[in-house]
């Protein structure tokens, strides 16, 4: 870092921030570091620590930013971290003063966790945020008067204008080095009970607000009770909550295709022209057909990423994701889950990736944990292409009582199925490896309603983003060459064959079947047998492991019906129906396409998701887990529908 | 009487919380503690949570949370 800043009299010293979530903390934090911020990772847990640079008098300080919470009593692990980062118990000093968020229009609550931190004993500023409304609303504070009752200096701020931030940063290097005291009635005797000392707290709050603060009135400004009149209506709010979610969902779903199709094509060209400018070799091949075709495939999945996590961001600073949850809770909990798990299994269907990275906003770790378990169940858009193709070879042209495409009937069904088997697996999850001896309580603030701020929103995206690509990136980088592999060696050339030119196999064609891959799916073929399942499908299922849409490329190599094929290509359709086995009879039969599609609702084939749930559960233990649950419940779901199917006839 | 127990729109004042360490102890954190006034709001469509209306912000409880809050009118 810049040391030659350092030296002289200045002097490095370290300020946390901390306050309650929707406090307006980080608009604080960018007002007072600018766009000189980095983000890391509390050692060994996924929680994000910010850190950014403040000029406070003759100080440079390192300004850490907290996560928001409600009180330092380390239940949460948001809690453990903010209590370890102020206590120093983290193993690294603790800061030299700590700077206090506080919503001046949500006092009592907001103070709580003040008095807390004044116990602490370290140096606290308290940052009186939000003013401009709370004058607005036509309340009075006395400042001065506040911050004597309250024992620590505390300073009015509107970050939009400016307003206070000078002052906080004299406050803050007046506060580093001055002795303080901790008032009277925050000081308890060891004995004193938890409950009795959150009481004492709460009257010590109420006596410095009832002298210092003249309320206008509490209620009258009360805008977002009338807006909620509405978004939380019996009907109009389950309406409104619909129609959010299809936007939602139709964004993330449709209009993210265009920027998605033009990354797949960036990445074949890419991939075209390293090939034209490098020697052939297998240097080349593994370059373009592991590095660029195997990142290239996740990378696809980025515009979706970003666009979700613009919505959500919106919806959780508007303050509309706490009332989609509370609208919801009930429905979830009849599952053992939280309101706020509706977002990420929605989410889901578009994809599982930022579906899974959405869970964050669950603080219980197990509800939040049952969530990430089942949120790859619901069909994402990976599925579709398989689906497509399944039903373009067997099912298209015929009708469920005369008039309903029998196609969609088993599209919604394969969709059902994925959300049936997800609510199954989570009312067994929580009553099993994630039972709780109480449910954890459901005490959720219903924060006002505001305009979002434009600047947290898109940091708060690209930094979802990125996190994805740093994380996830390296383990699937990984995963796409060991299946390059797999597919490529060794190498062989298809014997020269004088006969019939319609029997000749494509030299890719023939160096699947003669791979490793090629291989393995004949040595699980026995495995594969009861679903009805042949090698070459065998070989389809392996490769899908990289993602589920692999699959379609796949087949259409080992049917030889080019590369380029896709879902809806006659080519690979006929080649589908015409595969004979050794024994002449046709391998695929409507029942074996329904099997295989039975089998991608459920198994879990997806490394990009594989990654991100061990990013996110910081657990390889858990990741194995899901990856053999969900594979041994789509094997045994498959091998009843064929085995059941061919008892009733089919 | 309960908090659970109330109508909507009546307004109460807290005596006791009841209830488990972990759950009492929350509650009392955000603000829901003896003595403190509190408005219930609206209860879910499907009949739960409840919101209530306390210290001039609103929080969102379900009614198992509800009926460990002693309240009296």
């Amino acid at each position: 870092m810049r040391k030659s800043e350092n030296s002289g009299r200045t002097k490095e010293i370290v300020i946390a921030l901390a306050g309650n979530p929707n406090a307006g903390k980080t608009t604080l934090f960018n007002a007072l570091t600018g766009l000189r911020q980095k983000v890391a990772n509390y050692p060994g847990v996924t929680v994000e620590r910010k850190e950014g640079h403040w000029a406070v008098g003759d100080h440079n300080a390192l300004l850490i930013d907290l996560p928001g919470l409600y009180s330092i009593d380390a239940t949460s692990l948001d809690e453990q971290i903010a209590r370890d980062v102020v206590t120093g118990g983290d193993g690294s000093a603790p800061p030299d003063a700590v700077v206090a968020v506080v919503d001046s229009t949500n006092l009592e609550r907001n103070l709580y966790l003040v008095t807390q931190l004044i116990e602490l004993n370290v140096p606290v500023v308290v940052a009186l945020t939000m003013i401009d409304q709370f004058e607005h609303q036509k309340h009075e504070i006395d400042t001065e008067k506040f911050a004597r009752l309250l024992s620590v200096p505390a300073v009015a701020i509107d970050a939009k204008t400016g307003r206070g931030i000078d002052r906080l940063a004299e406050c803050v290097a007046q506060a580093v080095d001055a002795p303080h005291a901790v008032p009277e009635q925050l000081r308890f005797s060891d004995d004193a009970s938890q409950n009795s000392r959150i009481f004492s707290r709460y009257n010590f709050i109420s006596e410095v607000v009832q002298e210092s603060v003249k309320h206008k009135d509490l209620e009258a400004h009360n805008f977002s009770e009338k807006v909620d009149r509405v978004l939380t209506h019996r009907l109009f709010g389950l309406l409104i909550l619909v129609g959010v979610l299809l936007l939602v969902f139709q964004t993330i779903f449709s209009w993210a295709n265009v920027p998605m199709d033009l990354l797949e094509k960036g990445f074949g060209a890419l991939g075209d022209l390293t090939r034209a400018s490098l020697p052939e070799g297998i240097l080349t091949d593994l370059i373009v057909d592991g590095v660029i075709a195997g990142v290239g495939g996740v990378l696809v999945f980025l515009p979706q990423i970003l666009l979700l996590f613009l919505f959500i961001s919106i919806l959780e600073d508007s303050g509309y994701m706490a009332r989609a949850a509370f609208l919801l809770d009930k429905l979830m909990s009849r599952v053992g889950l939280h309101g706020k798990a509706f977002l990420p299994l929605m989410s889901s269907f578009a994809c599982a990736i930022p579906g899974i990275m959405a869970t964050r906003t669950i603080e219980n770790p197990k509800d939040r944990l049952a969530t990430i378990l089942i949120a790859p169940f619901m069909s994402c858009s990976a599925r579709l292409p398989v689906y497509t193709l399944m039903i373009a070879a067997f099912f298209t042209g015929q009708t469920v009582f005369g008039f309903i495409s029998l196609g969609a009937v088993l599209m919604l069904a394969m969709y059902s199925l994925g959300i049936f088997a997800a609510m199954i697996v989570a009312v067994i999850l929580k009553a099993t490896l994630l039972k709780t001896s109480s449910p954890p309580p459901f005490v959720m603030e219903l924060p006002p309603y505001r305009l979002p701020n434009v600047r947290n929103v898109l940091q708060n995206m690209f930094l979802r983003a990125w996190l994805f690509l740093k994380r996830a990136g390296t383990v699937i980088l990984a995963i796409s060459i060991v299946l390059w592999a797999l597919m490529y060696f060794p190498k062989t050339t298809p014997p020269a064959i004088d006969d019939a030119p319609a029997k000749v196999e494509s030299a890719e064609s023939y160096q699947l079947k003669h791979s490793y891959a090629g291989t393995l799916g004949h040595a699980i073929e026995p495995l594969i047998r009861p679903l009805g399942f042949d090698w070459k499908i065998g070989v389809g299922l392996i490769a899908s492991f990289a993602a589920r849409e692999v699959l379609v490329s796949t087949l259409s190599i080992v049917y030889n019906a080019g590369k380029d094929a896709n879902e809806e290509s006659p080519t690979l359709v006929a080649a589908i129906r015409d595969a004979k086995g050794d024994d002449g009879a046709p391998i695929w039969t409507p029942l074996t396409a329904l099997t295989l599609m039975v089998f991608f609702v459920l198994a879990m084939q997806c490394m990009s998701t594989v990654a991100i749930v061990r990013r996110e559960t910081n657990s390889w233990a858990w990741t194995g887990f899901m990856v053999l649950y969900m594979t041994g419940l789509a094997y045994f779901a498959a091998f009843v529908t064929y085995q059941g199917g061919k008892l009733l006839g089919f | 009487m309960v908090l659970s127990d109330l109508q909507i729109g009546s307004v109460a004042t807290v005596v006791r919380v009841n209830g488990e360490s972990v759950v009492s102890k929350r509650l009392m954190e955000m603000g829901v503690v003896p003595g403190v006034t509190v408005r219930v709001v609206k209860t879910a469509p499907f009949g739960d949570p409840i919101q209530i209306r306390v210290r001039g912000y609103s929080l969102a409880i379900r009614r198992n949370e509800a009926e460990t809050i002693e309240v009296a009118e």
